[in-house]
């Protein structure tokens, strides 16, 4: 233990004062969700009830994460730790720039996902658990992007997982089935490997508490398996993220559940395993990390041009944006293995366009669906004369997903390939445009097509409906959150920068959770 | 006794990771058991085995006076315990409705979800 060999204060393990109410909201975007799952757990009969109180919490979530945010960016990291214990000794939850942001992001695209199920799951999906499952998967979201303790991080994994799980299946078809049965046990053992990774990081450090860790990593010497334990780490959570060549459950799970799932799922749960490849190879192990820097550069590289090689190739628009998804995940590797302030803000940029430009597009996907008839490019046709309005939102999540202006994704592309170039890494730098160029080609033909197209060769088997008003509403509110992004970048630059230098220089968030600066 | 249990923790790896290269579901599930167990014993053998000193701080001293078992590391393995073991019975059923579906638990012919015969987008119109 830390302590050992020195004379110890009993008391100074137990803090002193009550606990600020201030402080409480670092744990509120994940006490919420945990009560409300519960709370809908219990009401299951009275499924009528369980939409408007989702949709309730989740508000009361992106409110809780906004003032989270706000807070951090006025007054820095702010740090709470469980049962009134003194870190290292108790769980802390550490909220910085970076965990805060990602938390909102993910909340609001939460929200708008379930202002769009309002019509798209059925009685039966809310019978089976839709919204509980959500609610406890938003839990173990902000609980991963909040703790600042590494075996936490890994219950929080496990918390999203199982109700992933729950999400995949809802319905179960036989397709559904099939991607549930590769998606669970290829994500069970990428967490396994998590655990392997964090029960040597105990027997290494004696300490799970990130901020302790980050202290200590560089006062423990050469003979720690440092570099083991970050290869370890890179390599359970790039099989979290898809990275390639552990991408593979991922375009063969996300297309098979109703599309309000992969939304989510591509939205958020890759998005997870870049944050805790943040966590453990920025902030943690930095120095392992500039070793393995080649090795992360490369499988970036691969990571988007498969992605978006794989999304040429397909003619269901989910199984596109699946890759489209893959894709993403290479550039945000791209900035973790550039490593630099303006790389690593570029990443932490582009995961926050990536959770809303990723969701929109299964969301377009599912809108499209509606008023189309199908998923495939071979019989959509038409829907531009259908519905003006629904192919202006295509258009704008098309250019925004390809990262051309005025969508979201160009600036934080445009950081990452300056960034690539100034340290003469031209390879990521061309790997990022390729892979704009690819998926730009890939977007192109499914609005060509599905759009312009006047009429399909082949037949016609569902029927074309209307779109559901809520589900125009949520789309067009994270389009409009995009173009925010992408017209008026200063802010999320701003955030971003934050996050990065709080990452590159952990001073501040070690201590802010242990004030006194000792840090054992 | 630790080495023994490396030992151990080494052969609970090798059979888990072989026989989840097999293509078939039930024996990735029983390999996917072992991987799990191979960890918290893992995580178990870290923590020191020491089974005649009990983890008790005596009365006037800060810190135990002789090696001790560390009961954190036993703690950390009951939640993996648990979690892991209610991930293999949704597994289980999961894999048994999949045979009840597909008809096959062998992965190579589990391609419902994509097909093989998929074919290629429009190449125009």
């Amino acid at each position: 233990m830390a302590v050992q060999g020195e004379i110890v204060d009993k008391a100074a393990a137990m803090v002193a004062g009550p606990i600020a109410a201030a402080d409480w909201l670092v744990i509120a975007p994940v006490v919420l969700p945990i009560i409300a799952g519960a709370v809908l757990l219990m009401i299951r009969h009275s499924i009528r009830w369980h939409a408007v109180l989702a949709l309730a919490v989740l508000v009361a979530m992106v409110g809780a994460n906004g003032l989270l945010l706000q807070r951090v960016l006025a007054t820095g990291t702010v740090s709470m730790t469980m049962g009134s214990w003194l870190p290292p000794f108790g769980i802390s939850f550490t909220a910085d720039v970076l965990g805060a942001a990602f938390s909102l992001t993910a909340s609001v695209v939460a929200l708008v996902c379930c202002a769009y199920s309002l019509r798209d799951i059925d009685a039966n999906g809310r019978r089976y658990g839709f919204y509980p499952f959500l609610l406890l998967m938003m839990a173990g979201v902000s609980g991963a992007f909040l703790t600042g303790d590494m075996f936490n991080l890994y219950v929080w994994f496990e918390v999203f997982l199982i109700s992933s799980f729950g999400l995949l299946i809802l319905g179960s078809d036989k397709a559904q089935i099939d991607g549930a049965t590769k998606y669970a046990i290829l994500n069970l053992v990428g967490t396994t490997l998590f655990l392997i990774a964090t029960g040597y990081l105990y027997g290494t450090f004696g300490t799970l508490n990130m901020a302790d860790l980050a202290t200590q990593v560089r006062q423990i010497g050469e003979a720690a398996p440092l570099m083991t334990l970050a290869t370890l780490y890179l390599l359970a959570f790039g099989m979290k993220a898809a990275a390639f060549p552990l991408n593979f459950w991922l375009p063969a799970s996300y297309h098979t559940p109703p599309v309000i799932t992969g939304a989510l799922f591509g939205g958020l749960l890759t998005k997870v395993g870049i944050y805790a490849l943040l966590r453990t190879l920025v902030m943690i192990f930095a120095a392992e990390r500039l070793v393995l820097a080649g090795l992360i550069g490369w499988v970036a590289v691969a990571t988007m041009l498969i992605g978006a090689l794989g999304a040429l190739a397909q003619s269901d628009i989910r199984r596109i944006a699946g890759f489209l998804v893959i894709s993403g995940v290479g550039i945000m590797l791209a900035g973790i293995a550039l490593g630099s302030d303006a790389g690593l803000s570029g990443a932490i940029f582009y995961a926050l366009h990536s959770m809303l430009a990723l969701s929109a597009l299964y969301l377009l996907g599912g809108l499209m669906r509606q008023r189309g008839g199908s998923f495939s490019l071979h019989s959509l046709s038409g829907l531009y004369g259908a519905s003006p309005l629904l192919a202006a939102l295509a258009f704008i999540i098309s250019l925004a997903v390809a990262g051309l202006p005025p969508g979201s994704g160009l600036w934080p592309k445009v950081m990452l390939v300056r960034a690539s170039l100034d340290i003469g890494a031209w390879q990521i730098a061309a790997a990022i445009l390729l892979s704009g160029f690819l998926a730009t080609i890939a977007l192109g033909r499914v609005f060509i097509l599905a759009f312009w197209r006047v009429e399909a060769s082949g037949d016609k088997t569902a029927a074309a409906g209307a779109m559901s008003v809520s589900g125009c509403c949520a789309l067009a509110v994270l389009v409009l959150a995009m173009l925010a992004m992408g017209v008026l970048p200063e802010p999320f630059i701003r955030i971003s920068t934050a996050a990065a230098s709080g990452l590159l220089d952990a001073s501040a968030y070690v201590h802010a959770v242990f004030p006194a600066g000792s840090g054992s | 006794m630790e080495a023994v249990f490396a030992i151990l923790v080494g052969l609970f790896f090798a059979a888990g990771i072989y026989l989840m290269l097999s293509r078939h579901i039930i024996r990735i599930l029983l390999g996917v058991v072992l991987f799990g167990n191979a960890v918290n014993l893992l995580i178990f053998t870290n923590g020191r085995i020491i089974r005649e000193v009990p983890p008790i701080i005596a009365e006037g001293l800060d810190v135990p006076a002789g090696a001790v078992a560390n009961p954190l590391p036993q703690a950390l393995i009951l939640t993996a315990i648990v979690i892991s073991f209610c991930f293999f019975c949704f597994l289980l059923v999961l894999a048994y409705r999949a045979y009840q579906e597909i008809g096959t638990d062998d992965t190579d012919s589990m391609r419902v979800a994509e097909p093989v015969d998929d074919g290629l987008p429009p190449m125009g119109y």
